[in-house]
């Protein structure tokens, strides 16, 4: 836990600097032209309390009283980590997915591997559940509410579908 | 008198059918989000907020509140039935709630349960309607440097009250307020903090796609690694002698359940406190002041009543400053104020003398919201104890995909979505090592008002840094900021003074 501890508080150093240099392009002291702080000061000068703060905790780790000093198990728990990456993993190909295979096989495709090889669920469960939800869906988004979801390469699928509902 | 012919209007607003069919809708959706172990009113609210925009604004708000009480009666059904909190808000409800279900009668803790929001979230909407107009009023009188001194006030409850990490709040409160400096600047217009030149950021980082992050995606995630093996259902059945006994059971809990509504009330309004500590206090001073504290948590029907008042009270009395002030009093009212906002409403006085329509029509929505929260919670109650049956992984997978396409369907921007998964793993992390979440939310949605708030101040004032404290409203403000920013630094010198004390130890 203390390592975890550290190297966030270390990530968040390190990001304070990046939202640093970018708030820096605006003028981060008093701004002549407007009066007032330059548009940078707000970011700049909070990230830079972030930067205080996390050195903080970085050298408050080292005492004895800090927090997680006498923690000694795993930041993550080894029995179930391997399923928040495999979640996460899959989560992150169902987007990557969206822009080309469209939400209609993107998201089945996620229902189908999370039920039935993720979840161990039945055929009637999974297939129920994979088929209702993009047509809940599509009546939903698209026909009630006229918000287009992404479809990529099966858009002239629904060419009939937007004939009879729009 | 003026007071209650404002209430008969909203009364007339909030008894339309289209009205009283949302409140239904919204109670129902509530229980049932509520009752999920790991979701809770936040969660909901974050993943119902994209597709309200089916109903016109007045109705979307509705439907919210309605969700945000619901999940609050409903955080007890799984306290009692599985032992696991429905969110942190009914932590309190399982010390007393699972050993009565274990004794065979979870029937009379959902009894007493629903009972007790009822009394608590009634209780509270009487208070919140006489404090609305008076609070408002004196909002009006509100400039810029009151703005900022009441936001920065808000910001300092969670140092000085929150109970959390100071140095890792701090943190939290910063990163909000600089994701919510994204975009273009306020006054110059000029683009900053566009990252790796992506487009997507010139918009801003809206709050909506990091309370899907954080509430959708990383709470699931924190609850697939938390939650190990499925946990049991007690099953309870509820028959016309135990309601009717359980109602007589209640009624002797008066003092117990009217001091945890008003204390739920105020101790809501705090941005850094809500419904969870209020809960956990009003369990405690119950105990406290009980005849038989030892019959606490071995299943005491006071120890179910008197965090369930508070909590449903905590979450009326957290919209109280998010209406009249346009200051959020818990994550969930951030999100509605967001959305508010979103709808083209300006939370705060204003609201008050402009929309009266609006905002009476949602104080009187509240009084039905309880009443069918009770009705639907006790009729609907074998229907949840199937629910809570249902699978983990099909519930993930759904919430899943609502937070995909929600996330997405808003600004209908692929940018969202990925932003949206990114959140929710960074969320899920610094969950982890005891980051508060809160403030974080609370950050990114006031924080263009305090930018704007303090920009505004300096220019008027030509850079006088003490306009902030000369002021008498924003001065006081400042002060009592001033002090719960101290707060935790005087406890820790106190602590370090008692250690050097006792040199024993």
């Amino acid at each position: 836990m203390l390592t975890a501890d550290r190297v966030l508080a270390a990530g968040i150093m390190v990001l304070s600097v990046y939202f640093m240099w970018h708030a820096s392009a605006l003028p981060i002291g008093w701004n002549g032209m407007t009066g007032g702080p330059g548009g940078g000061a707000f970011p700049f000068w909070l990230s830079g309390i972030m930067f205080l703060c996390a050195g903080g905790i970085v050298v408050r780790s080292f005492k004895d009283s800090a927090p997680f000093a006498k923690d000694d198990t795993p930041f993550f728990d080894p029995d179930t980590l391997r399923s928040v990456v495999v979640v996460t993993l899959a989560l992150t190909a169902t987007v990557a997915a969206l822009p080309f295979a469209g939400a209609y096989i993107a998201i089945p495709v996620f229902l189908l591997w999370y039920l039935k090889i993720y979840g161990k669920h039945g055929w009637v469960l999974t297939g129920a559940l994979t088929i209702c939800t993009p047509v809940f869906l599509f009546f939903f988004f698209e026909v009630t509410l006229k918000i287009l979801l992404p479809k990529g390469w099966t858009e002239p699928w629904f060419f009939p579908l937007y004939a009879r509902f729009f | 008198m003026e007071l209650l012919g404002y209430l008969g209007d909203g009364f007339a607003t909030s008894l339309m059918p289209i009205n009283i069919l949302i409140v239904m809708i919204g109670v129902t959706a509530g229980l049932f989000i509520g009752a999920m172990p790991g979701l809770g009113s936040v969660n909901g609210v974050a993943i119902v907020l994209p597709i309200t925009f089916i109903v016109p604004p007045s109705s979307a708000i509705i439907l919210l509140c309605a969700i945000y009480y619901g999940a609050m009666y409903g955080g007890a059904i799984s306290s009692i039935l599985l032992g696991i909190p429905g969110a942190s808000t009914a932590v309190a409800t399982t010390f007393d709630g699972r050993p009565m279900a274990q004794q065979g009668k979870a029937g009379l803790a959902l009894i007493a349960a629903a009972a007790a929001s009822f009394v608590g979230g009634t209780i509270s909407v009487v208070l919140f309607t006489l404090f609305a107009v008076p609070l408002a009023d004196v909002a009006l009188a509100f400039g810029p440097a009151e703005e900022f001194a009441l936001v920065l006030l808000a910001f300092t409850t969670f140092v000085g009250l929150g109970g959390d990490d100071v140095l890792k709040t701090i943190i939290m409160i910063c990163l909000g307020l600089v994701l919510s400096a994204v975009g273009l600047d306020l006054i110059s217009g000029d683009p900053r903090l566009i990252f790796f030149d992506q487009p997507g950021f010139y918009s801003g980082i809206s709050f909506l796609v990091l309370a899907i992050g954080i509430y959708g995606v990383g709470e699931i995630l924190y609850t697939i690694e938390t939650q190990k093996s499925a946990p049991q259902v007690t099953p309870a059945k509820i028959t016309f002698r135990e309601l009717w006994y359980g109602l007589k059971e209640i009624n002797k809990l008066w003092k117990t359940m009217s001091f945890g509504s008003f204390l739920g009330f105020f101790v809501g309004m705090l941005p850094a406190a809500g419904a969870t500590p209020a809960a956990l206090m009003s369990y405690g001073i119950a105990k406290l002041l009980s005849k038989k504290p030892e019959t606490f948590g071995k299943g005491a029907i006071e120890g179910v009543a008197a965090p369930e008042t508070a909590n449903n009270a905590a979450s009326t009395g957290s919209l109280l400053p998010m209406l009249t002030l346009g200051i959020p009093g818990s994550p969930t009212t951030a999100l509605l104020l967001g959305g508010m906002v979103m709808w083209g409403l300006v939370p705060g006085p204003m609201l008050f003398i402009e929309q009266p329509d609006f905002v009476w029509g949602l104080i009187s929505s509240l009084y039905t919201a309880n009443l069918f929260a009770v009705l639907v919670n006790l009729a609907l109650i074998p229907l949840f104890v199937w629910a809570l049956r249902m699978p983990f992984t099909v519930l993930c997978s759904l919430v899943f995909v609502l937070c995909l396409v929600g996330g997405f369907a808003p600004s209908q921007k692929l940018h969202d979505v990925w932003l949206i998964v990114g959140f929710g793993v960074v969320g899920y992390v610094l969950r982890k090592a005891d980051y508060p979440m809160a403030p974080l939310v609370l950050a990114l949605v006031l924080g263009p008002l305090m930018e704007r708030s303090f920009r505004q101040t300096l220019i008027a004032e030509q850079g006088n840094m003490m306009a902030f404290v000369e002021r008498p409203i924003s001065g006081t403000f400042m002060a009592i900021a001033a002090l719960f920013f101290v707060l935790p630094m005087l406890k820790h010198i106190k602590r370090l003074l008692r250690r050097d004390l006792s040199p024993a130890e």
